[in-house]
């Protein structure tokens, strides 16, 4: 059986009786604890899969509603609550944490008849690139184990990469879905903020994060989008779909279409010559595909590493406040603490990652220090919002590559904070204005993949997603050997 | 001068939920621990929900108090760590990107004095903490997060206060206030809290904190004006500190840790998209809610021509505005305000007379009618409403029962004349010289009669037994 199948030919096959679910299901699941020990992409497989998948059959069988998903093994990033699951974020501090609750992206999927096949690896709290600073260990990227699949998502990445599962749900806050997807050469979609359900997401920085997809095409992403995004009761923030329905005109084409080069991200000092040349030859299939490409500068956009770390770290400071084991957590007898000293020793679990963040958003909005970092921090992001609202006025889309190098090994940034920060260069920008983006895989050279980012203004997913399968059209890469 | 402000918190209890999620906002019948959800105990994966009437009911409370209001409202964080505190940071507001919280710039007044707000804003309440274990080694701190997230609403005032008494007095009304408005029962154990700052002349404003009732922060920032008082005679420096009311020796004491420096964090909270108040939202509260002071001043002055000193001290106050709303026929309005403003409230200037008293609107209204036609005189109408505070009786009740009724029988008082002018020899003998003396025996024969004498018919009598013109 071909497990690496996409999502569309999954139902296609179920449809068509090719195989069960059931069958479906438990060869991934071999699958999974043939490869998993090396890649370890999962934290955490459900042991329900098989029944879920059982229940299923019998749905289709006997002619009842099924849901569009037809029982397809989907993964989910570990800060994506399950009620009556764990829920770790990758961190001690949370290893026992039951989640009380479920996601409202795991809701919809549940209701359309997905199975969650099992919790994804991805850095502690999602803080990182990586995965290196899982608490449980780092994930491995399929196409050269010695290599980091990207993070923080990455987990998610390696495993619809590694034909475990046919898609996942990721995180993206500066880049935790498209760094991996650029780096495991899957295609990976940060929706506009508010279009997907924060609900049951757990927080690392609530002002720009969201859920999006990570799935082997792009007509994938555009077939889970339709299904988890949409207003929500339980978040305030979400906005309205418009019931729109991604895969319609997926074929659009791009004829006519005007295409944004970001002069900053594309040439930037910290770029790499064969994600340089991929970029460079990217533009011209977009031009032979009909699009009109021109070079535009954002000249906010070296600033923004530093804008994102500031309002990440703010944000998770806060956030990250309440895990000081006292309504849920681990083990650690309280006599004779006091409470400050107890938090510290509750505390202490925390990953070193976590840790700087924890201390640099401390100190960055602090009252001494505000002005200096955190209320500059605001107005590059505010000042680059307005930077992006002109840029859509005249071009469609902007392009540039997902991530400045290439997936680099164990070890090779861990102890260069700064420089580890800079891989997140080209991915803020979304996230902090708000805005759609996508990596589409592209190129695959000296054995490790390229990806292409598309970002378009605000809701505008289906355009992005027509321009996303137009690119994917044209590029024939390499099944990854695992 | 003495400088007192004072700071208060108000829950909403009148609201069916907290503000963020569906718990109650009356946590008060829980078993600890049991009125909590994910959402008020900040568990992971958990977002805020806006209660919208909160958001309502709070608006109401900044207009009616003058408030100037927003056209949308934001929320932020307040971050910090307490064990009464589920996610470590409060989500409440701050005026940091323009005025952004419900209310700023309102004024109340109270009696005479003008009670300035600076800020009004919706907060949630933390849980509670509860201390048990008598020794040192079986002392316990215990956690009751029922209260935690219940909608609060804090009223900062300007320090417009001098005294004691006058921060009492406002807190009356804006018990009244607030229960009127259909918002809270401040009646409700830790429903109202309130922190005060005292200052007094020349020295550095010191804040209490932990007052239990309002009976006791009476009492607090008494004990603080005359501990101040005493520092200042003896030349010693007053520092700017916090300190706690001690509710067992009712006395101030400074806090024993120094107040860290406020290091709050403070950014916006973003899983809350900032709220639009329009003018339609605006409109229909105004609809529902008593008139506010000021525009309740402004009809007083240009619908029954009231003088606006008069106005103001009247629409001030809620129980007098209302009972001159009763007794007034538009006819007699500005006479009925003329008796509140001179007479009545004098009579009933605390709350505990005013609950006691018994007067209606209808009892000023026949008053004054009573004075207009001359059926009694002014002094006589003073006894008459003394009478009717304790009592209620109908006014011609009260009349007939002291006789208080107007003396303008001609007899009957030329009898009273007589013998005043026999009473007053030197007086009849001075008048020759002096006309004026006259006006002297006129306050003679009102002595004798109570008052009731006809002051005009008195007058004229007078004059004629006197051989003046
Ligand atoms: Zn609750």
């Amino acid at each position: 059986m071909n497990l690496g199948i996409s999502a569309l030919n999954y139902v296609n096959g179920i449809k068509n009786n090719e195989f069960t679910v059931e069958e479906f299901i438990s060869e991934s699941l071999d699958h999974i604890k043939q490869v998993d020990e090396k890649l370890h992409a999962f934290l955490r497989i459900n042991d329900f899969a098989i029944k879920n998948a059982k229940e299923i059959d019998a749905k289709i069988k006997s002619n009842q509603n099924v849901g569009k998903c037809y029982g397809m093994p989907i993964s989910i990033k570990d800060n994506i609550c399950i009620e009556g699951s764990k829920t770790t974020c990758a961190s001690k501090v949370l290893e026992n944490f039951i989640a009380p609750h479920t996601s409202t992206v795991v809701s919809r999927l549940h209701s359309e008849d997905s199975i969650i096949i099992g919790k994804t690896n991805m850095d502690e709290f999602a803080m990182g690139l990586s995965t290196e600073f899982s608490a449980y260990g780092p994930s491995k990227n399929p196409w050269n184990n010695d290599f980091v699949p990207g993070g923080s998502s990455g987990g998610s990445g390696v495993s619809v990469a590694a034909n475990e599962c046919i898609a996942s749900l990721g995180s993206d806050t500066g880049g935790s879905i498209r760094n991996p997807a650029s780096f495991c050469s899957v295609v990976g979609l940060k929706p506009t903020y508010g279009l997907v359900s924060r609900y049951g997401l757990v927080s690392y920085s609530n002002s720009i994060e969201q859920i999006g997809p990570m799935t082997k095409t792009v007509e994938d992403s555009a077939f889970l989008l339709n299904i988890i995004s949409g207003i929500d009761p339980n978040d305030n923030t979400t906005l309205d779909n418009k019931n729109q329905d991604y895969l319609s005109d997926i074929d659009a084409g791009i004829d006519g279409k005007k295409i944004g080069i970001v002069t900053e991200m594309a040439n930037s000092d910290g770029l790499s010559t064969n994600v340089l040349d991929a970029t460079n030859d990217s533009i011209k299939t977009f031009e032979k595909l009909g699009a009109n490409c021109e070079h535009v500068s954002l000249q906010m956009v070296p600033y923004t590493v530093a804008a994102y770390y500031t309002i990440t770290s703010t944000e998770a400071g806060s956030n990250l406040a309440r895990y000081d084991n006292v309504r849920y957590g681990y083990e650690l007898d309280s006599s004779g603490f006091e409470f400050n000293s107890y938090i510290s020793q509750a505390r202490s679990k925390l990953g070193p990652e976590v840790i700087r963040r924890m201390i640099l958003g401390g100190f960055v909005p602090s009252a001494g220090h505000a002005g200096k970092y955190f209320s500059k921090a605001l107005k590059v992001k505010s000042k680059l919002i307005t930077e992006i609202k002109h840029v859509f006025e005249k071009f469609d889309f902007l392009i540039s590559p997902t991530v400045p190098i290439q997936p680099f090994k164990f070890g090779e940034k861990i102890n260069d904070p700064v420089s580890f920060m800079m891989v997140d260069f080209n991915t803020v920008t979304a996230n902090l204005t708000g805005i759609p983006a996508i990596s589409v895989p592209y190129k695959i050279t000296n054995g490790l993949p390229i990806g292409i980012q598309i970002m378009a203004n605000n809701l505008e997913e289906h355009s992005m997603l027509q321009a996303a399968y137009a690119l994917e059209k044209t590029v024939d890469l390499p099944e990854v050997q695992i | 001068m003495t400088k007192i402000g004072l700071e208060i918190h108000c829950q909403l209890t009148k609201l069916e939920s907290k503000l963020f999620c569906s718990c109650k906002a009356n946590y008060r019948e829980f078993e600890p621990n049991t009125n909590i959800c994910p959402i008020c105990m900040g568990i992971p994966g958990s977002l805020p929900l806006l209660n919208k009437s909160a958001v309502e009911k709070a608006t109401l409370i900044a207009m009616a108090l003058d408030c100037r209001t927003p056209d949308k409202i934001a929320f932020f964080r307040k971050n910090y760590f307490y064990p009464d505190l589920p996610k470590n940071f409060q989500i409440t507001q701050l005026n940091a990107y323009g005025n952004t919280s419900i209310g700023w710039e309102g004024k109340i007044s109270v009696g005479n004095v003008k009670i300035r707000i600076r800020r009004i804003q919706l907060e949630e309440d933390p849980g509670r903490l509860i201390y048990e274990g008598a020794t040192e080694k079986t002392k316990l701190t215990l956690v009751d997060y029922n209260r935690a997230g219940t909608p609060l609403v804090e009223i900062v005032t300007e320090p417009d206060f001098e005294t004691p008494h006058q921060v009492r007095e406002f807190l009356n009304i804006l018990s009244d206030l607030l229960e009127n408005l259909n918002v809270s029962d401040p009646g409700l154990e830790g429903a109202m809290r309130a922190d005060a700052n005292v200052s007094i002349e020349g020295g550095s404003k010191v804040e209490i904190k932990n007052i239990g009732s309002f009976h006791d922060l009476e009492k607090a920032v008494h004990f603080e004006i005359t501990r101040q008082q005493s520092l200042a005679e003896r030349k010693i420096e007053i520092v700017q500190e916090t300190r706690h009311w001690d509710d067992g020796r009712k006395i101030t004491v400074s806090a024993r840790t120094k107040e860290e420096e406020a290091e709050y964090r403070y950014h916006l909270e973003a899983d809350i998209p900032w709220v639009r108040i329009n003018d339609g939202t605006k409109n229909q509260l105004q609809i529902h809610m008593p008139e506010s002071i000021s525009s309740k001043k402004e009809r007083y002055v240009s619908k029954y021509g009231i003088t606006p000193q008069v106005a103001d001290i009247l629409s001030s106050d809620r129980y007098f505005s209302e009972l001159f709303e009763k007794a007034n026929n538009e006819t007699n309005a500005k006479d009925i305000a003329n008796m509140i403003t001179t007479d009545i409230m004098g009579l009933l200037d605390t709350r505990e007379k005013r609950d006691a008293s018994k007067l209606k609107g209808d009892h000023i209204t026949d008053l004054v009618e009573y004075i207009k036609s001359n059926k009694i005189t002014r002094a006589s109408a003073k006894l008459a409403l003394d009478e009717v505070i304790k009592n209620g009786k109908r006014l011609s009740e009260i009349i007939e029962d002291l006789n208080l009724g107007h003396v303008s029988n001609e007899d009957v008082l030329s009898g009273i004349i007589a013998e005043v002018l026999d009473e007053e020899a030197k007086a009849v003998e001075d008048s020759k010289q002096n006309p004026d003396i006259v006006n002297f025996l006129v306050g003679k024969v009102m002595q004798k009669t109570r008052g009731k004498a006809d002051p005009e018919l008195t007058l004229l009598l007078l004059k004629k037994h006197l051989d003046i013109d």
